[in-house]
């Protein structure tokens, strides 16, 4: 199953390496990995989304909190979250074709912000789910190049 | 620059304070190019300085200072070649638990990422075996940076700390060192037991009938000796011990089933396999004793497993009660609410471990020279408070079997690791720290050799240690798979070649002594203690002998090979 960690981590040359080699060490898969900045100057959030079982999970969790350089760890699965990811997406357009990507761009809410003769990129944010289904609308028309960020996640606020 | 501001300190200056201000007394070092500020430096110092003959014999010696006193070792190599020969050592001591802070020389910080001469990213090659590592750029942070790492060296589940050292840094003159306040928001310790959870262990216990406590590292880490001994005293439970709990009861004690797993007692393994009850301390269900099938260890018993490390719980073994402490305040408070339950009705259970115990002593063939005689009557000259350091093979297990350990941190052993050449280092630094008490090293032919050059330190610091060397000509323990799984086909297990121990001895100006029959064991030994310097005690064995009982790989560990 797939898990969501938002991991709160120093600010630090290096730390991304000490998470990143933990997780080959000892065999755990990331699904994708964000890290940036927070409000905090001294600290960076990873959004990290992990598979494995709950014992594997268990173990991701201890072994993150472990290090010196993580401040906290939490398992956002099943919590009540926002989560996004942005997508930027270059669709191949012909004359023919061009309205019908345009309206697909419309329908998912994206928006066109670059286009060449032949081909547009689409900006796409949306939960994971949302980005998947734009991206097998658009297949059909010719997808030729995709960039996602990987998901980033807030807990929703109390009330 | 003002005059005020010209402290006249230098980085190396500031660090050899700080480490003053941790208690460090003595650092198992060796120089080079990047170091020359600080070893310059220590030529003030009140800090001790012992110089070995290869870097991973200073790591090794930090180690051994370690496991012999509980403190932090501290251990000095240069920059690149030196760094990359502690590598070995670092891991042993990561893999161990050991507190140790590892300080290497870097080149200055201008030149790192070039390439430069005797440079190499040590931070990043010991990022998986060290607990904690820093990289210092600015020597202000020294006191802090120093600080921190004693902190993490040693508290949690210990483990080394790197402190890599720019020349720059250490040659960084006139410095005005920033607060040794510590930044470590991120770093947990976890000491504190659930008291609910304690309560229902003991009254598990109480209903148990055939239970057996598991103990290793984590109660010699914790200094529980003690409280072990009373909770075990109380409560007649059995206990098995790991290799790392070597001694954590005495030896003779009857409660001791002595060790579990590959090379374990038939009794402890037996145990482990029957009993309704096992309650683990300080134990990693390591593959040594689980054969590396968790799933099938212990399947007839409930599982409580108490560990200072999170993560090492449901780790292995899938467990029915967690305890995330230190052991000796678990035990202790297990020990609080031990009254408030009936005692545990072990007694048939004792009966049936006694007729194990009779039908299966570990025994050796008593009429002719073997190494299990040779340590039993080494245990017997020298006592079971003397220190014992060994290395590596067949002779770390006979050692294991039949040395008569009282006090676990009188006993040093590679377990994690399992590293050859660790011996004779380690008891360096066992020495060092304890000069008023007796040393003993349990070595190999193979081992000896791969640490061969810490006889010069050993000269030169005039430390009174007994090297008690079982030469059987060979690699043994790689013998004895080859013999056992490998149809005697033996490949590459000849030392042939090797030198004649005691003239190499004699060389160093190290006494030595040969023994080649049974009746000279014994006199050689009593000769050796009796001689105030240091003393090799060569001991021809024959390559034959096997250490027995033994696991399998990978089978159960009551499948054990017993003659
Ligand atoms: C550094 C290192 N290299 C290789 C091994 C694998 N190994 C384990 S025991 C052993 C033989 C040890 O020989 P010796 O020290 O003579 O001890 P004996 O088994 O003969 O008692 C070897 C090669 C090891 N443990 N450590
Ligand atoms: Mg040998």
């Amino acid at each position: 199953m797939l898990h969501t960690l938002a991991v709160l981590v120093e600010n630090n040359p290096g730390v991304l390496i000490r998470v990143a080699g933990l997780f080959t060490r000892r065999g755990y898969n990331i699904d994708s990995l964000t890290v940036c900045q927070t409000e905090d100057p001294e600290l960076s959030r990873m959004t990290i989304v992990v598979n494995g079982d709950d014992q594997i999970i268990e173990q991701v969790r201890n072994q993150l909190s472990k290090l010196v350089v993580v401040h906290s760890v939490s398992d956002y699965t099943g919590e009540c979250v926002v989560d996004r990811e942005l997508a930027l997406i270059r669709v191949q357009v012909s004359s023919e074709t061009r309205s019908a990507v345009l309206q697909t761009v419309d329908i998912f809410r994206g928006r066109v912000v670059d286009m060449g003769r032949t081909n547009l990129t689409v900006e796409l944010t949306g939960d994971i789910p949302k980005i998947d289904a734009f991206v097998h609308a658009i297949q059909p028309y010719g997808l030729m190049e995709l960039v996602r960020t990987g998901k980033v996640a807030i807990l929703r606020s109390e009330a | 620059m003002s005059e005020e501001e010209k402290t006249g300190l230098i980085g190396a200056h500031i660090l050899l304070n700080a480490l003053q201000q941790e208690g460090v007394d003595v650092i198992f070092g060796y120089p080079g190019g990047v170091l020359l500020p600080l070893y310059d430096a220590l030529l003030d110092s009140p800090v001790r300085h012992v110089l070995a003959r290869h870097e991973q014999g200073v790591v090794f010696a930090a180690d051994g200072y370690s496991r012999v006193t509980g403190k932090v070792g501290v251990c000095l190599g240069t920059s690149g070649p030196g760094a990359t020969n502690l590598v070995t050592g670092i891991a042993n001591a990561f893999l161990d638990s050991i507190p140790m802070v590892v300080l290497t020389g870097q080149v200055p910080t201008s030149s790192i990422g070039s390439d430069s001469f005797q440079e190499v990213d040590i931070i990043g090659i010991t990022m998986p075996i060290t607990k904690h590592s820093y990289l210092v750029k600015d020597a202000r942070d020294l006191p802090r940076i120093v600080r921190e790492a004693f902190y993490i060296a040693r508290t949690g589940r210990p483990g080394p700390v790197l402190i890599d050292l720019p020349k720059d840094v250490l040659a960084a003159e006139n410095v005005i060192p920033f607060s040794n306040e510590m930044k470590l928001k991120g770093y947990k310790v976890f000491g504190q037991a659930n008291n609910g959870k304690i309560e229902e262990v003991v009254k598990v216990l109480s209903e148990s009938r055939k239970p057996v406590l598991y103990a290793g590292g984590g109660v010699v880490t914790a200094g529980a000796e003690d409280v072990l001994r009373q909770f075990i005293d109380k409560t007649s439970i059995p206990l098995v011990t790991t290799l790392m709990g070597t001694g954590s009861l005495p030896f003779e004690h009857p409660n001791s089933l002595g060790m579990v797993g590959m090379h374990g007692t038939v009794t402890a393994n037996y145990a482990v396999d029957d009993c309704d009850l096992l309650i683990a301390v300080g134990v990693r269900f390591d593959d040594r004793v689980t054969s590396g099938i968790g799933h099938r260890f212990a399947t007839k018993a409930k599982v409580i497993h108490i560990d200072i490390d999170p993560v090492e719980i449901r780790k292995v073994v899938k467990t029915d009660i967690q305890i995330v402490g230190d052991a000796r305040q678990v035990i202790t408070e297990m020990l609080e609410v031990l009254p408030a339950f009936p005692v545990p009705q072990v007694t048939e259970w004792w009966n049936q471990l006694h007729d194990w115990k009779a039908n299966h002593t570990l025994e050796y063939d008593k009429d002719r020279l073997t190494p299990q005689m040779v340590i039993q009557c080494l245990g017997e000259v020298a006592g079971g408070e003397t220190i014992v350091t060994t290395d590596v093979g067949q002779h770390q297990m006979w050692a294991a079997q039949y040395y008569p350990a009282v006090n676990p941190r009188n006993y040093a052993t590679s377990c994690g690791l399992g590293v050859m050449g660790y011996g004779l280092p380690s008891a360096i630094g066992a020495q060092i720290a304890r000069p008023n008490e007796k040393v003993v090293v349990i070595t190999g032919d193979g081992s000896f050799q791969m640490s061969i050059q810490e006889l010069g330190t050993i000269a030169q610091n005039q430390l009174p240690i007994k090297i008690v060397l079982l030469n059987n000509g060979v690699l043994g323990m790689v013998r004895q798979m080859q013999k056992m799984f490998y149809a005697e086909r033996y490949s590459q297990i000849s030392l042939q070649g090797s030198p004649d121990f005691v003239k190499v001895a004699e060389a160093y100006g190290i006494h030595g002594i040969h023994v080649n029959s049974l009746e000279q064991v014994r006199g050689a030994f009593e000769e050796a203690f009796s001689h105030p310097g240091p003393v090799l005690v060569e001991i021809a064995i024959s390559e034959n002998e096997n250490v027995l009982p033994m696991v399998p790989p990978g089978k159960l560990i009551t499948e054990m090979i017993v003659r």
